[in-house]
């Protein structure tokens, strides 16, 4: 923790001793007492937020896991009991499967804060790259979790997604089966998915902690990008932002105890409650709401090595970006022409999010109608032609917009001190 | 003992050689040991004997009326027993295969029975997608054969790939007649 001198004074024999031989608890007195800019805003509550989630998912999970059976016979089953006989089934089975939906909502706002406020940039550019290994885990964790239930969507997700290794050429198809343990999606492939996914979020846990100490060696960006100075621009995590943090965990609870309580469903697919059937998919296959983006990229290419090699680059292109992103200036408060393409990059991953719910052929924006084989249909911009603008403009915000912009963009006049932009000028200060 | 405590030789050129030599092959030691203990852990992955060994079905086309599809499970996937049309037959025939994303004409799809005739009414393929997997449904698409309802591949009445994201048609078991109406497959 740069630049921190520690405070803490063991009071008692007993802590002088431990902090001698492992000073454990002086480095959760340093943690409370860091020394955070004093600027932050809500956005920077979803740290906290995300840690609960982890926390959430892993105690659920564990739950869950003594009770749940790893069988192609007895997995359905087994979860449909948990949600029916097993004593509050009802509440940690559903707190699960939400809980995934909730970490996901919360890690992207986490992300687009960091996007927004350039926090992936010098000195934090480990923190953004931990940030993306993170997020890497938990798509993969996601996906091994949602087969579980062994419904129709369960099976024939894993079956889509672990077709992307049959993609590679030459091996593909030995990759394929030796992931799967088989020729298709079969028991084999059940019992290592439910042993990994019991793995990785230990493995999450691990590297968030990399992510924090990152953070913490370099300091936390703050919303106007402008490090602090004195001891004026920062105040103490404990108390300041220790309860701004559990405020903001109490809406994200709340939001959470909604769905949770009244709509525990409405996030999954109705599909899942069929028992999985190998010989029959289902009318419409989609993946988990927080995948929809990067299923619609996988789409936008009529050609299946394309689109998988896209759908990886669309990953590959976060953990670059900190050497993508020409402008020296951290905050897009002050950068007036940079801003406004982030807005239509958040508006475009809704796009993409919303063709990846669609069947590519239909209209996704109706322009007029025309008439096939004597009947009226409405004609326009389909979801297919839809997802490739969005997908041009994920890839050209990162590959094009960003470095150009940087070079050529005047930015604003920047305050000089985090308190001048807190508190104003002398003046204002003086006339309070 | 003695001789390798012996000063003179101890830090002589020789002893340079002799000690690259001990470095690289222990580190060739090191490196088999730790491929030795890797590949097991790795290969555990792969098919297990059962897996394998679960072989072959044999399927009574006659079980299968004119305009009908029987779908059977093998080695974990469908297989598709199409009893074609005649009109079926003949859109399939008559396909100029250039446009096929996959060239093969519609007798190269078939397997002779024991008289080594083709019979083109019985349409024998694996029922997966071959984009990524998904079970295509009969009697569906631009080309009256199948359509994937995973990202929309569309398939003709041989099985092939005419239209989508899909690289391929739709596989040909391995199969054979064991009796005049009777085929096995694997």
């Amino acid at each position: 923790m740069a630049g921190h001198p520690s405070t803490y004074e063991p009071q008692y024999a007993a802590t002088k001793w431990l902090d001698q031989r492992l000073p454990i608890i002086r480095m959760g007195a340093d943690f409370m007492t860091y020394p955070s800019p004093r600027n932050l805003n809500y956005w920077w509550t979803f740290g906290g937020i995300l840690t609960l989630c982890l926390a959430v998912q892993i105690i659920s999970g564990i739950i869950l896991a003594m009770h749940y059976v790893p069988h192609v016979d007895l997995a359905f089953e087994s979860v449909q009991r948990i949600r029916r006989d097993v004593p509050f089934g009802w509440l940690i089975q559903p707190m699960h499967a939400v809980g995934a939906s909730m970490f996901f909502l919360a890690v992207y706002i986490h992300m687009f804060r960091g996007l927004y406020y350039g926090s992936y940039k010098a000195p934090r550019e480990m923190v953004w790259l931990f940030g993306c290994v993170i997020y890497l885990l938990m798509m993969a964790t996601g996906f091994l979790g949602y087969t579980l239930p062994w419904g129709q969507m369960s099976f024939w997700g894993a079956t889509v997604i672990t077709g992307f290794f049959g993609a590679v050429p030459v091996v593909g198809e030995s990759l394929q089966q030796w992931l799967l343990g088989g020729y298709a999606v079969d028991n084999p492939t059940l019992n290592r998915f439910f042993a990994l996914h019991y793995l990785l979020p230990f493995v999450i846990a691990a590297i968030v902690g990399l992510h924090v100490w990152a953070m913490h060696h370099a300091g936390q960006n703050n919303p106007i990008g402008i490090t602090p100075k004195t001891k004026k621009d920062t105040v103490p995590f404990h108390p300041f932002y220790t309860v701004k943090d559990a405020f903001a965990v109490m809406v994200f609870l709340m939001i959470f105890a909604f769905f949770l309580f009244y709509l525990p469903d409405s996030l999954g697919h109705a599909d899942n409650y069929i028992e999985a059937d190998p010989m029959k998919t289902p009318p419409h296959i989609v993946p988990e709401w927080y995948f929809l983006p990067f299923y619609a990229i996988l789409r936008a290419v009529p050609d299946k090595l394309a689109g998988i090699l896209l759908m990886i680059a669309a990953i590959v292109v976060l953990f670059i970006l900190p050497w993508l992103d020409t402008s020296k200036v951290r905050s897009m408060r002050f950068r007036p022409v940079a801003r406004w393409f982030f807005l239509i990059f958040v508006v475009m991953c809704f796009i993409l999010g919303w063709c990846g719910a669609g069947t590519p052929d239909d209209v996704a924006i109706k322009l007029g109608t025309k008439v096939v084989e004597g009947e009226t249909v409405p004609s326009g911009l389909t979801f297919y032609r839809l997802s490739q603008i969005g997908t041009i403009y994920y890839f050209a915000y990162f590959l094009l917009i960003l470095p150009i912009l940087g070079m050529v963009e005047t930015p604003r006049k920047r305050p000089d001190s985090i308190t001048q932009s807190v508190l104003g000028d002398d003046a204002i200060v003086a006339a309070e | 003992m003695a001789e390798t405590h012996n000063s003179e030789t101890h830090n002589g050129p020789d002893d340079e050689g002799k000690r690259d030599f001990i470095h690289l092959a222990a580190g060739a030691a090191a490196a088999g040991a730790v491929g030795a203990v890797a590949w097991p852990l790795v290969a555990q992955m792969g098919k297990a004997a059962d897996t394998l060994a679960a072989g072959s079905i044999e399927i009574d086309l006659t079980k299968v009326a004119e305009g009908q599809q029987l779908k059977m499970l093998w080695r974990g996937k469908p297989v598709f027993v199409r009893h074609r049309t005649a009109a079926e037959i003949a859109e399939a025939e008559n396909t100029d295969i250039s446009d096929c994303p996959d060239p093969q004409t519609d007798d190269e799809r078939l397997v002779p029975d024991n008289a080594g005739n083709l019979r083109p009414e019985f349409l024998v393929m694996v029922g997966v997608c071959t984009h990524f997997g998904c079970v295509p449904v009969g009697e569906a698409g631009d080309f009256d054969g199948w359509y994937c309802p995973c990202h929309g591949s569309h398939y003709d009445t041989s099985g092939r790939i005419r239209k989508g994201p899909a690289p391929t048609n739709m596989a040909i078991p391995p199969y054979t007649y064991i009796s005049e109406n009777v085929i096995k497959v694997g």
